[in-house]
């Protein structure tokens, strides 16, 4: 049993949200990077200015978007921690002072009246328990251009393989300029509504454009990312080759009545930053 | 390669803008997203007809950027501050364009009603989502202007200088997203 007090937990995480927000991961700005190269016209005047300004930002340390989201983090604890305090305490109070110390925007309010909760509090946890004694935090900033145009699909078996083509592609069409393209698509195939979706939200944490293992899912990944970048829609909508940067998908087992696809879109800048306790 | 181009509008730029138009915008605009648009549309809504509405914190013509900051860090005198979604604003622009609002700056599609709204009337321009820290060198003063317990989503107005922007949807029904 090893022992990891709330304040390292409450620090990590403080730190893993400035660091997402203001420093885009490399695989992030590389794909953006071949993406200008293959584009031209305005898409690639957009790119240009997002490579600049996610430069800018890394620089100065401070957001590349001014959406700096809500907080998303995902818990791996290890079963042979025992964790000093309190868990779900020590990560809200690390996305209060994240936000707080830097000058990040409170993006959060009440559901219903609207009001602002002033530190962007509440973190959506995703705790997984997982073997030996480690604890890993992964901060995911999700901003909600992106967000809102994400859908659940719930299928029928009947739909299939070209069902699911058909949602994901669908998803992205729709969303259109709206959800800052060139995207990040992430797909969860299976489970039930809830899982689905947050298998969903975990194909954004994978490095990008590495396909599947999985030659079923790869081959979906591939089909779909070409339809995408076919429609035309471009970075910003502007038109162009490159709608999408990657689409990555998973699967879990499903009802023998169901086939539940989640699509979770994520704008071009794919953030997130990982503390190891 | 950029035209620039003077906010608020003069009127002749109105009618001659058209969509895919590269454009640098300088001048005074302000800042308004979701919270702030519900309550000027219920000012105009609680107003009576033909008056202007007690409490209007927008001069005719002007500029909306549909934005909402980050905080500014020392040093700063606003946080990074790119646009955000437009389409969200579309069931209350018809009614700001009535109130002498010009032009629309932000992000993406606007609807079929404000496109007609638009006509003769006000130029809708797109500007980079997701280039907060770009957009931020191009404003020069910031100033709260209503509703400040609205936070980020509170009116500002900003000084902007040579702001890269692209025009979308001009006001003779010419649509960039239409294709």
């Amino acid at each position: 049993m090893r022992n990891i007090g709330s304040e390292a937990i409450r620090q990590a995480v403080r730190d893993a949200c400035v660091e997402a927000c203001c420093r885009l991961p490399e695989d992030v700005l590389s794909a953006l990077r071949a993406a200008r190269d293959a584009e031209q016209g305005p898409g690639r005047a957009v790119l240009e200015q997002l490579l600049e300004n996610a430069a800018l930002a890394g620089e100065r340390m401070r957001p590349c978007c001014q959406d700096t989201g809500m907080a998303v983090v995902f818990v791996d604890l290890g079963q042979d921690v025992h964790i000093e305090g309190n868990l779900t305490e020590a990560v809200n109070a690390g996305v209060a002072a994240g936000y707080g110390e830097g000058y990040l925007r409170k993006s959060v309010v009440s559901a219903l009246s609207r009001k602002n909760t002033g530190d962007n509090t509440p973190a959506i946890l995703h705790l997984r328990l997982v073997e030996g004694d480690g604890l890993t935090i992964a901060v995911a900033p999700k901003g909600f251009g992106s967000e809102n145009m994400s859908r659940l699909h719930m299928l029928t078996p009947a739909e299939g393989e070209a069902g699911i083509l058909h949602a994901i592609v669908e998803t992205v069409r729709q969303a259109g300029a709206c959800a800052c393209p060139p995207c990040v698509v992430g797909v969860g195939i299976g489970g039930t509504m809830e899982a689905a979706a947050l298998l969903a939200k975990r194909q954004l944490l994978r490095p990008l454009g590495r396909p599947s293992a999985d030659p079923a899912l790869a081959r979906i990944e591939r089909e779909a990312l070409a339809q995408i970048n076919a429609s035309g829609i471009g970075p910003m909508g502007l038109g162009g080759v490159t709608t999408a940067l990657a689409v990555h998908v998973a699967e879990t087992p499903t009802h023998i009545a169901g086939l539940p696809v989640a699509v979770n879109m994520q704008c071009h800048a794919c953030r997130h930053a990982e503390r190891r306790l | 390669m950029y035209q620039r181009v003077a906010l608020p509008l003069c009127p002749d730029e109105i009618k001659t803008l058209s969509a895919g138009d590269a454009v640098l915008l300088s001048g005074t605009l302000y800042t308004a997203r979701d919270a702030a648009h519900k309550r000027l549309f219920s000012l105009l809504s609680d107003a009576p007809a033909g008056s202007p509405p007690a409490g209007w914190p927008l001069p005719a013509p002007c500029a909306i950027y549909y934005a909402g900051p980050c905080p500014a860090a020392p040093g700063e005198i606003i946080g990074p501050c790119g646009p955000t979604t437009s389409a969200r604003m579309d069931v209350y622009t018809p009614a700001l364009i009535d109130a002498g609002v010009t032009a629309l700056i932000g992000k993406g599609p606007r609807s079929p009603a404000v496109l007609e709204a638009l006509r003769g009337r006000a130029v809708y321009f797109a500007v980079t989502g997701g280039a907060g820290m770009l957009i931020q060198r191009s404003i020069k003063a910031v100033e709260l202007i209503a509703f400040p317990e609205l936070g980020t989503e509170a009116i500002r107005r900003f000084t902007v200088e040579d702001l890269p922007a692209i025009v979308a949807c001009d006001s003779r029904g010419g649509n960039l997203y239409a294709r």
